[in-house]
């Protein structure tokens, strides 16, 4: 496999979920939310993708989507030239040892009554079943150490062990079957800042190392920014902007982004309070009746009418840089 | 005199395991309609010196040293004579908005309680200041959303009336902990400009708890950075930001990345942040700090001026050393 070589193809995934409103009837038909909605993406090897956007706006869904823990209502996810969507479960098993993902909440994501050492060799476990003992113990304590926990702590429990500690722990439990790409839905956002600082450099270094595709769920858009080589933007599960980190901060061609910019605070008082910050006024519409057409216009400073009849395409004037708007900037 | 003074404050629990020291023998002052930020990460004592200050502690919680409100020492009130301190002269905003606010209660009646208790005003009264306070945070549709449980607001929506409802009884000293780190990053600024404004109306001092350093720059006169229930550098935040004198803030501000520069790594400070039950003798960030000599591990620092800088920092180390 040669770098450069693209890993996932997402076209048009829509995940959608069944809601009965607050005291509905049992005989009430359930309202479609539609969580993800006609989002296309694709990843290369080695390359990080980053996704932000505002809680409710269908980051993490889009991730569970990608490895079949939600089912999709259309579109399609392709992994390495095979069409994922459709797989039943044990189809699904083969390449689910090289996707693997990475959660929030660090101590909730481990089991308390395992060990860590049987909570990293679980999905070799799982896997490779016929895995002998002593390997297991070996690649165990690889792992541990190439996260930067000491191997002697195998045998330890996760509420001994710190915030930080357990994302080590989440990333080795994810690295021991050599995946091609690792989802870390919001890795850090439970982290002390410099505790923070420690897991994001790991990642980097990991990522180097092993030739790793990060897909990275964040809301922090500066983290967003620094780990990511592109970033794609979503609200309300529709995706507004796609392009590279350092082009998204410098030139936001969507109204969205602009705005969502313009909002992250610059820890430096100088540039901080001499700076126009441009609000988002109002509040998120409620994503079972999303707006007609843009699902921004209800919030948008440049919104006309036709941004309410058609929904805009996401397309692009350069070749890196995707946007969905009417009136990009 | 200052609005508030707070001398050589100790904060400790007693737990099964042994006594927690949350906050060790921390001082500043706070002038009226100033902005003091309180930094650190978790565990650093941040929220329990508010709370000692608010009388909020938990049960097993006890304080030692000195709190005085406009002269008046608060640490020795009991239950009732704080409550009337509490609600006119000092009001709190805490983290979660959604378990701050009652969830049987609709928003008028939790609003309109405070005033009927302590400003003795109709039920009707009440109402209408609560609508006026309501819209003076900018809460659209204030009408409609005051007959509303918490439960049918969004974040933003209850953070506004958690604002409101602070500001009813036009408090002197408004303490935020954390108040937008539930809340998404536009939320947040939404929230910020708020708090800025309500400032400008009504001259509350406001000390602002938080560990984001992007939100401190942008709205507070003066910094105090706590590690390990200890205050470490205690400056204006333009000097804190500008030239940080202690190796912690240092640290703190190189850690985080920023949306406007460019950073290939990022610096990060080894190891973890103190357990509380076993704080070393000497500087509790010296098992952390890569300048640390013999006397750092053995002495605590004072929090003195350096040199010809109006702030104050807690590090035995010269600047020369620390470069």
């Amino acid at each position: 496999m040669s770098k450069g070589e693209t890993l996932l193809e997402v076209s048009g995934v829509k995940v959608d979920f069944n809601i009965k409103p607050d005291g509905a009837m049992p005989w009430t038909k359930p309202l479609k939310l539609h969580a993800v909605n006609d989002v296309s993406f694709d990843l290369k090897r080695g390359e990080t993708l980053g996704i932000v956007g505002e809680s409710g706006c269908g980051k993490s869904t889009l991730a569970r989507a990608i490895i079949s823990l939600v089912p999709t209502s259309g579109g399609s996810i392709v992994w390495l030239g095979d069409e994922l969507v459709g797989l039943s479960k044990s189809e699904m098993r083969p390449h689910r040892k090289e996707i693997q993902m990475i959660f929030q909440d660090p101590l909730a994501s481990l089991d308390p009554r395992m060990n860590i050492g049987e909570i990293i060799a679980e999905p070799l476990k799982t896997h490779f079943p016929r895995t002998p003992k002593k390997e297991i113990v070996e690649r165990v304590k690889e792992m541990m150490s190439k996260v930067g926990l000491l191997p002697n702590l195998v045998n330890r429990y996760p509420h001994e062990f710190s915030g930080g500690q357990c994302q080590r722990i989440g990333i080795a439990r994810a690295l021991i079957l050599n995946p091609k790409l690792i989802i870390c839905d919001e890795p850090v956002s439970a982290l002390d800042v410099s505790i923070q600082a420690q897991v994001i450099n790991l990642l980097k270094e990991l990522q180097n190392e092993l030739g790793l595709s990060l897909i990275f769920i964040a809301h922090d858009l500066s983290v967003v920014k620094h780990v990511s080589d592109r970033i794609m933007v979503l609200y309300l599960g529709n995706a507004m902007e796609i392009s590279s980190s350092a082009e998204l901060y410098s030139h936001p061609r969507h109204p969205y982004t602009n705005l969502l910019i313009s909002a992250v605070p610059i820890p430096d008082p100088e540039i901080e309070l001499n700076r126009e910050i441009s609000l988002i006024e109002g509040e998120l519409p409620s994503p079972l009746s999303p707006p007609s057409g843009c699902v921004f216009r209800t919030r948008c400073p440049k919104a006309q009418a036709i941004c309410a009849a058609e929904k805009p395409e996401m397309k692009s004037e350069t070749k890196d840089h995707m946007v969905a708007c009417h009136f990009p900037d | 005199m200052s609005l508030l003074e707070v001398r050589d404050l100790d904060v400790t629990f007693s737990t099964n395991d042994g006594t927690v020291r949350a906050v060790n023998k921390i001082s500043f002052d706070l002038e009226a309609g100033e902005t003091l930020a309180i930094v650190g990460e978790s565990g650093s004592g941040k929220s329990q010196a508010v709370f000692a200050i608010m009388g909020l502690l938990a049960d097993n919680g006890s304080t030692s040293g000195s709190v005085l409100f406009h002269g008046e020492e608060l640490t020795h009130l009991n239950d009732t004579q704080l409550n009337k301190i509490r609600a006119n002269d000092m009001a709190m905003i805490f983290q979660d908005p959604m378990t701050s606010l009652n969830p049987y209660m609709r928003v008028r009646d939790q609003m309109s309680e405070v005033l009927q208790l302590h400003k003795g005003m109709s039920k009707s009264e009440a109402y209408n200041a609560c609508v006026s306070m309501l819209e003076a945070v900018k809460l659209p549709d204030a009408t409609s959303v005051i007959n509303r449980f918490p439960h049918e607001c969004s974040g933003g929506m209850r953070q506004r009336i958690m604002i409101a409802m602070s500001l009813l009884c036009q408090p002197k000293l408004l303490i935020a902990d954390e108040p937008t780190t539930a809340l998404d990053v536009t939320v947040q600024a939404q929230i910020m400009a708020l708090l800025r404004r309500v400032q400008d109306d009504f001259g509350t001092a406001i000390i602002l708890i938080t560990h984001d350093l992007g939100v401190v720059a942008g709205s507070c006169e003066k910094t105090l950075v706590m590690y390990g229930g200890r205050i470490l550098e205690y400056a204006t935040t333009k000097e804190i930001f500008a030239a940080p004198s202690h190796p912690y803030t240092r640290g703190l501000l190189s850690a985080v990345p920023r949306l406007d520069t460019e950073t290939d790594e990022l610096v990060t400070i080894p190891g973890n942040p103190p357990n509380m039950m076993e704080l070393p003798a000497g500087c509790p960030f010296a098992p952390r700090c890569e300048f640390a000599k013999d006397i750092c591990h053995a002495e605590m620092p004072e929090l003195v001026a350096h040199g010809d800088h109006e702030g104050l920092r807690a590090c035995h180390l010269s600047l020369e050393e620390l470069s």
